[in-house]
């Protein structure tokens, strides 16, 4: 495939492979990834439960160092950014929503502790994401799955992300609420042009919230195309099966 | 306390190993074994203090303390195994305690600058800290696997490493040193300690005896947490790569 310059992308992979050593085997995650991510759009992750989704997550953010290739994230090689300035940059919400031991309202300052963010005011974040600013003392141990996912969703935002990676973070939430965080996001992207990556195992989701989909599977990126293409006339076996539910 | 007697304080190990062979424990082995090398180590080391006293050198103490921190910091590594460096971290960590607290002592003139009171005195902090050390190891261990995701999370958002680990190196710290804390709290309620309890026997006077374990007291906390703070400092790097990635091998493949 061909791809973009670096710069004109929010994220690029050129050849990018991951492999995790197990006791007495190597398991190869991601396998030759090439693609472009422009910048403001969303892009949904879709595929089986292995593709490696979570890993092309987390290779953004350098929480996992890729083995080899190339990883340009706003047109520069992520091992020239400054660690802490490309994680402040590029986001991530994890699907567990891990809570910093205290109150919501410490989990929301975490910004303001490690870089000094004015995070602004608590209560219109919180506000933000559909919570009552009356949890802003509880402990997060007192909060439900929902409200926590919502807490981290709002404590990322807090960070003032250009790159906002999710994974699955709307799986512990109830269905209006689902519609709800959508629309949040949607509406930060339109406003502040974030680029979304979002991973998710709900197809409707990929659906409605997606401009780009790729579908990954065994470590290998199979389609990446507008996401009303990738539905309407999926291109390989695997992804209509997939988008059928023949795939797990 | 005549040789006599001594030997027939033996009978209490013969009722430990009656006891084990009785119950089917299986313990009559290792309590022949920790008798014979407690009697050999302490008649060794009762001579060899008996000769270092005799040369008031303070060169010799200093090589006998050294000695003493080695063995401390080589059984305190072998918790952490897998963190680089381990030794020689534990070992500058015992250096400083030692130097710290013998300062105070000698600096303020609270002991005179003799073998008899530096050696003892050390051992009973170097001891100490040892104990400690290996208890913040266990600890930090078990922090960090409990909170790996919370670690993780702050690195996420552009955390430092020091800033993600800082948390849980406090955990860790405060854990390790509730034992002292605890322990000093029922000091003269529950037990007596060893050194004053040997110093009464010895024919001393029980409130200068007192005195002297108020100053072990007082001591064993300062070097308590000077030991918890350092080891915790030193060890927290060794869990991060150079990608500011959490590392916890150093940890987990630990005995």
């Amino acid at each position: 495939m061909t791809l973009s310059h670096p710069s004109a992308c929010a994220v690029q992979f050129q050849h990018i492979t991951k492999s995790f050593a197990h006791a007495n085997h190597t398991v190869t995650v991601l396998d030759r990834i090439d693609g472009d991510i422009k910048q403001g759009s969303i892009t949904t992750l879709v595929g089986p439960s292995g593709s490696g989704k979570s890993t092309l997550l987390s290779l953004c953010n350098l929480l996992i160092t890729p083995d080899t290739g190339q990883l340009y994230i706003q047109g520069k090689d992520i091992h020239s950014w400054p660690i802490t300035e490309l994680r402040r940059n590029v986001g991530i919400v994890f699907q567990d929503a891990p809570m910093v031991q205290g109150t919501a309202l410490y989990n929301l300052q975490t910004a303001q502790r490690l870089h000094g963010i004015d995070i602004g005011n608590p209560e219109t974040l919180m506000e933000q994401v559909g919570l009552s600013s009356s949890l802003l003392t509880q402990h997060v141990q007192d909060l439900s799955g929902g409200q926590k996912q919502r807490l981290a969703l709002a404590r990322t935002l807090a960070n003032q992300p250009q790159i906002l990676l999710l994974d699955e973070i709307t799986s512990a939430l109830d269905p209006s609420s689902v519609r709800e965080v959508e629309q949040l996001l949607l509406e930060i992207n339109r406003e502040s042009r974030i680029t979304l990556i979002w991973v998710t195992h709900q197809m409707e989701q990929a659906q409605r919230v997606g401009q780009e989909t790729w579908f990954l599977m065994n470590g290998q990126l199979l389609e990446q195309r507008s996401t009303a293409d990738f539905f309407a006339h999926p291109q390989t076996e695997e992804a209509r099966q997939f988008i059928k539910g023949e795939l797990q | 306390m005549t040789i006599i007697a001594l030997t027939l304080s033996l009978c209490f190990v013969l009722f430990a190993v009656v006891l084990s062979r009785s119950f089917k424990l299986g313990l009559e082995k290792d309590v022949l074994i920790a008798t014979l090398r407690a009697t050999i180590q302490l008649l060794i080391i009762g001579y060899v203090l008996n000769f270092i006293f005799g040369l008031e050198q303070l060169w010799v103490v200093g090589l006998f303390l050294l000695l003493m921190i080695t063995v401390a910091s080589l059984n305190v590594s072998k918790k952490g195994k897998s963190v680089p460096y381990m030794t020689i971290k534990v070992f500058i960590t015992l250096v400083i305690v030692e130097i710290v607290t013998q300062a105070l002592l000698l600096g303020f003139n609270i002991i005179p600058a003799t073998a008899r009171y530096i050696i003892p005195i050390s051992g009973m902090i170097i001891g100490n800290s040892m104990i400690l050390g290996s208890l913040l190891v266990t600890r930090l261990r078990s922090e960090v696997t409990l909170r790996q995701r919370e670690i993780i999370l702050l690195l996420s958002l552009g955390g430092t490493p020091r800033q993600a680990i800082m948390p849980v190196l406090k955990s860790a710290v405060r854990s390790s040193m509730i034992p002292t804390i605890d322990g000093q709290k029922t000091l003269g309620l529950v037990q007596l300690p060893g050194m004053m309890t040997g110093q009464i026997i010895a024919g001393a006077d029980p409130i200068t005896a007192v005195r002297f374990q108020l100053l072990i007291v007082f001591t064993t906390m300062t070097s308590a947490i000077i030991t918890s703070i350092l080891l915790s400092l030193f060890i927290a790097p060794s869990l991060f790569n150079k990608q500011q990635q959490l590392q916890t091998e150093p940890l987990e493949s630990s005995s």
